[in-house]
């Protein structure tokens, strides 16, 4: 069925908000091509141990679901109605007042009722009245109660593949009703019937057994950091020679796996190593905890902590004393809300202590973790860094704030401090679509396939339409963030949307604009394009 | 069943149920006397027929519909024409007409007023007659 | 169809109430033992709701942050929208409750010419907020039928709602508001197609109902006044323990309280349970601290994980041959 997505982006911009005539109780999801992604493989399940482990396609009629599929789903509600307070209360309070209904990126870019969140959560509610309130039970469809058949078990499968967690909708919901905790559980529903997606569980199955998403071996950990340390000698004339698994480091120091593998995120990698070489920090790099990112956290809380355990243990193993986490959206929502408590207490680490300024990191003085937005800007704030900011005079930048270090942790003005001192052309997008109501990239979650790039550009179009904004008005051509997701996501929207804006991590900018210790004259950036100032005296 | 924050959810149930019982507590052992109003003034004595302007129901409902009317048939429109009622005239006068009879305010206004918690606003202007003691 | 559903229901209900009244005299089961039923429900099954969540534990500290986090010390935190302090929350928790910050933030957004607009939202936010705070005001002003000696409190609220001294008895500004703004909140369930999408038989009952109450309420202040002193009796009579049915009330006055009953009763099965539910959720009453102190989940159970000893044993050739330092040689 694989067919080319071809839609041109003025078709995608014509958007029905019109919801149809029918109920959305009786009308089952249509499974439109190039809005979802391809199943789970036996063997990726297998690796992690999940259950009804089988090679299935969600386009196909049948699912190859366990006979007592319906039972699995009912207990596993029950279940976590008992653990999350957050999902029992979310089920019972929301008044349905439509708030949070055009702050989706889904709804605002497709139309779809079903994606407004306060309805995707209902498609959920309905089967939570219908098995387990009183009034549900009795009233029924009356009460907004149906059985939960396999049309409705597709249909939220359908639509919680359908949220990127961006929690959003919560920033305006009058009781904090946060969509992202129920497309938590409804997706751990689903993993319990083997329903995750292709492109979730292969990361997650590589993540388990060779240490990140990419499935990148030790050796070609090593193999992909040589290019980018001759591009970096190229450019800067400074070999840099970083170490790996490094027992006695002071510093362990962590970032999401694809920044080693694709551009831009590999030019933030560059930019990380030229920052910590001119610094010279007492740090290593990790081929065991070599994903900062944690797609476990799409699939279940218990995968999430598998995954996310690797951290701590090997800073314990290295006798780190603790640890700087690169640029990453989701990453940072689960050091910030969830791995402590997962896997701490992170006793056997010390409290952080830049080793450069001697700022003390109290906000971290319990995980032990520091973001490197905050400890770069604690460098310049303190002036121990040496930048040209006019060799990003050829970038005119906007800056992205992810969803997920914006709703999840609020990580604001700290890479806005970074940015103002390494470029000199930095432009706000419209304050409604930047900090706590950001747009998400459009593809979070494990949403950032091939096969599912309706969706992908639709839940991008919000985000990409505030950047066409300061692009027209600016001339912005560069946009931003400290998120691995959304380098890579982010590209691929703005060649959609808005072609002439290219993506970048905030270290790229750093990188740019560091000036190193017995460096040669630049005359290329980051990315080995002419400095444009170099490139007019020539 | 455990309680998670189960302190603070307490404070919480206990702060609702204060309120909303309060009702109930705050009228404990207390002996709610419902208004007698008294109708025996020396003024109604004397009434061969004793009969206000109104039947009573309607006068209890409506009393301050009657006055406003009266205020604003005498005050704004200089209509001070009186009530006859069996041959007892009656002056569209809160003072002169309906003081005369009732002179005892504290005994029939403000039971009632009192007891339901309504401060009427014609003593912002009117000067209550003094009591006579019967 | 919910909309008529609803509809019908309420009407049913103020049939029921006239009919038990008017025709078969059943004063003393509308006037006293549902009432009871009804408090009771009310008081006893909202305790039981939040207790069932509070059954629940929070695992984990999920605040939703709107402003910038603590972290190095010359950077403005936002105190209140990213609290890391129990003030901070208290603040938090304190602006939500009593002025819907969140509903503030409230934008419509537009398609025009494919480009996205965000306007102005305000109107939920006032009418919600007219509608809640009027509810209130109303609800504390008839405590002057449940206490015999009207605290003075009470007199100044009831006071400073009818200081406009429009007509005999005087308006209560509140009364106009609440019947304005539910009418408000069930035109945009009828009038804004996606709402409309998404109401159900919840949502329109329980406007209907309190249209209904305040209606009557109205109703029997303005225009077809009852024996308010036999009403207050037979409140006081309720609160005393001491049930009293007064002669010759009026009907409408059976119709209000029934409808209250109703409301009262239904409260805990439904998503009016908002009222007890804002105070926990768990994405506005936490600080964003769990960097700083460690969360604990009651529920944390020890996983399965890949240990650094397998994954050597799985490549210890290729990271001898990388150089990358191994444990056993």
């Amino acid at each position: 069925m694989a067919t080319k997505f071809t839609a041109k982006p003025d078709e995608l911009s014509k958007i029905d908000y019109k919801p149809p005539k029918k109920g959305w109780l009786d009308t089952p999801a249509e499974f439109k091509e190039h809005t979802f992604c391809w199943g789970a493989k036996a063997k990726n399940l297998n690796i992690v141990e999940f259950p009804n482990a089988r090679d299935w396609s969600p386009a196909e009629e049948d699912w190859k679901l366990p006979e007592n599929w319906q039972e699995i789903v009912l207990e596993g509600i029950k279940d976590r109605l008992g653990k999350y307070r957050s999902f029992k209360l979310f089920m019972d309070i929301c008044v349905r007042c439509g708030a949070c209904a055009d702050k989706c990126h889904f709804f605002i870019g497709g139309g779809d009722p079903k994606n407004m969140p306060v309805l995707r959560a209902e498609l959920l509610r309905s089967i939570y009245r219908k098995y387990f309130t009183a009034s549900g039970k009795m009233l029924g469809k009356i009460a907004g109660a149906r059985e939960l058949t396999l049309d409705v078990l597709k249909e939220i499968w359908y639509y919680y593949y359908q949220c990127t967690e961006c929690r959003r909708c919560s920033v305006f919901c009058p009781y904090g009703i946060d969509q992202a905790e129920i497309t938590m559980v409804g997706r751990e529903l689903m993993n319990l019937l083997g329903l995750n997606t292709d492109w979730i569980s292969a990361p997650v199955a590589n993540c388990y057994m060779k240490g990140n998403h990419l499935g990148l071996e030790p050796h070609t950990i090593i193999n992909s950091m040589e290019f980018f340390l001759d591009d970096i000698e190229t450019i800067t004339g400074i070999k840099i020679k970083p170490t790996f698994n490094r027992k006695g480091a002071e510093i362990l120091f962590v970032t999401p796996s694809g920044d080693l593998f694709a551009d831009p995120g590999t030019y933030t990698a560059m930019g990380y190593l030229m920052l910590f070489h001119e610094l010279g920090l007492d740090y290593t790099w990790s081929t065991y905890a070599s994903e900062g990112g944690n797609f476990g956290l799409f699939t279940s809380n218990e995968m999430a902590k598998r995954l996310n355990a690797k951290i701590y243990a090997e800073a314990k193993r290295l006798g780190v004393k603790w640890i700087i986490g690169g640029e990453c959206g989701h990453m940072w929502r689960v050091v910030n809300q969830y791995m402590d408590t997962w896997n701490g207490p992170a006793d056997f680490l010390e409290e952080p202590v830049s080793p450069i300024t001697g700022t003390i990191f109290e906000n971290a003085k319990s995980t032990k973790m520091v973001h490197i937005a905050e400890f770069t800007a604690d460098l310049i704030k303190n002036g121990k860094l040496k930048l040209d900011p006019g060799r990003n005079n050829h970038l005119k930048v906007t800056w992205h704030d992810s969803c997920n270090t914006a709703r999840g942790m609020g990580i604001l003005d700290e890479p806005r401090y970074v940015l103002r001192n390494v470029c000199n052309h930095f432009h706000e997008m419209p304050e409604d679509t930047i900090r706590e109501k950001t747009f998400c990239c459009g593809s979070g979650t494990g949403l950032n396939a091939s096969e599912n790039m309706d969706l992908r550009m639709r839940g991008g179009f919000p985000r990409a339409n505030a950047v066409k904004y300061v692009r027209n008005n600016y001339g912005v051509n560069m946009l931003a963030n400290i998120c691995a997701i959304d380098r890579a996501t982010l590209k691929a929207s703005m060649e959609y949307w808005v072609p002439d804006v290219s993506v970048c991590g905030l270290h790229e900018l750093v990188g740019n604009a560091l000036v190193m210790t017995g460096e040669k004259e630049r005359t290329q950036d980051l990315r080995l394009e002419p400095l444009p100032e170099k490139e007019a005296k020539e | 069943m455990k309680i998670y924050n189960g302190g603070k959810i307490l404070l919480g149930l206990i702060i609702f149920g204060a309120l909303f019982a309060s009702p109930f507590y705050l009228n404990m052992g207390k002996v709610s006397a419902k208004p007698e109003l008294k109708i025996d003034t020396p003024e109604i004595q004397k009434l061969e027929d004793k009969k206000c302007v109104e039947p009573k129901e309607f006068m209890r409902a409506e009393h301050m519909q009657i006055l406003n009317s009266w205020r604003d048939a005498v005050v704004r429109n200089g209509d001070r024409e009186q009530i006859i009622i069996s041959g007892h005239k009656y002056e569209k006068s809160l003072q002169n007409g309906c003081m005369k009879c009732h002179s005892n305010k504290k005994d029939f206004c403000d039971k009632c007023h009192n007891y339901m918690a309504v401060k009427p606003y014609c003593w912002d202007c009117h000067i209550a007659p003094k009591e006579k003691k019967s | 169809m919910s909309i008529l559903f609803s509809f019908f229901a309420v009407i049913a209900l103020v049939v029921a109430a006239y009919a038990g009244v008017k025709i078969a005299n059943l004063q003393f089961l509308f006037g006293v033992i549902i009432p009871y039923i009804a408090i009771a429900l009310f008081i006893l099954g909202f305790i039981y709701r939040v207790l069932k969540w509070g059954s629940s534990p929070v695992p984990f500290r999920i605040p939703t942050t709107c402003g910038q986090q603590k972290s190095l010390p010359w950077l403005k935190q936002n105190k209140i929208e990213n609290p890391s302090s129990t003030a901070g929350v208290i603040i938090r928790m304190a602006l939500e409750v009593l002025l819907f910050r969140s509903l503030f933030r409230n934008l419509k957004t537009q398609l025009r010419d494919g480009k996205l607009v965000y306007g102005e939202a305000k109107w939920l936010w006032l009418a919600g907020l007219a509608f809640h705070w009027s509810f209130l005001i109303i609800f504390v002003r008839h405590f002057r039928l449940f206490l015999q000696n009207t605290p003075s409190f009470i007199k100044t609220i009831e006071g400073l709602d009818s200081f406009l001294q429009v007509g005999v008895p005087l308006l209560y500004m509140t009364d106009v508001v609440l019947l304005g703004t539910v009418t408000y909140l069930f035109l945009r369930r009828v009038f804004i197609p996606q709402v409309k999408y998404m109401s159900l038989a919840a949502d329109y009952f329980p406007l209907f109902l309190i249209l209904g109450i305040t209606a009557s309420g109205v109703l029997m202040r303005y225009f077809y006044k009852v024996h308010i002193v036999g009403v207050k009796e037979l409140a006081m009579g309720l609160v005393s323990l001491n049930p009293v049915i007064p002669q010759g009330i009026g009907v409408i006055f059976y119709i209000h309280l029934f409808l209250i009953s109703i409301l009262l009763a239904y409260f805990p099965l439904s998503k009016l349970m908002h009222m007890g539910g804002v105070f926990l959720s768990p994405t506005r009453n936490m600080a964003n601290n769990s960097r700083m102190v460690r969360h604990i989940n009651p529920w944390n159970y020890p996983v399965h994980v890949h240990t650094y000893e397998e994954y050597e044993n799985d490549f210890r050739k290729k990271m001898k041959k990388a150089g990358i330092p191994v444990e056993k040689e």
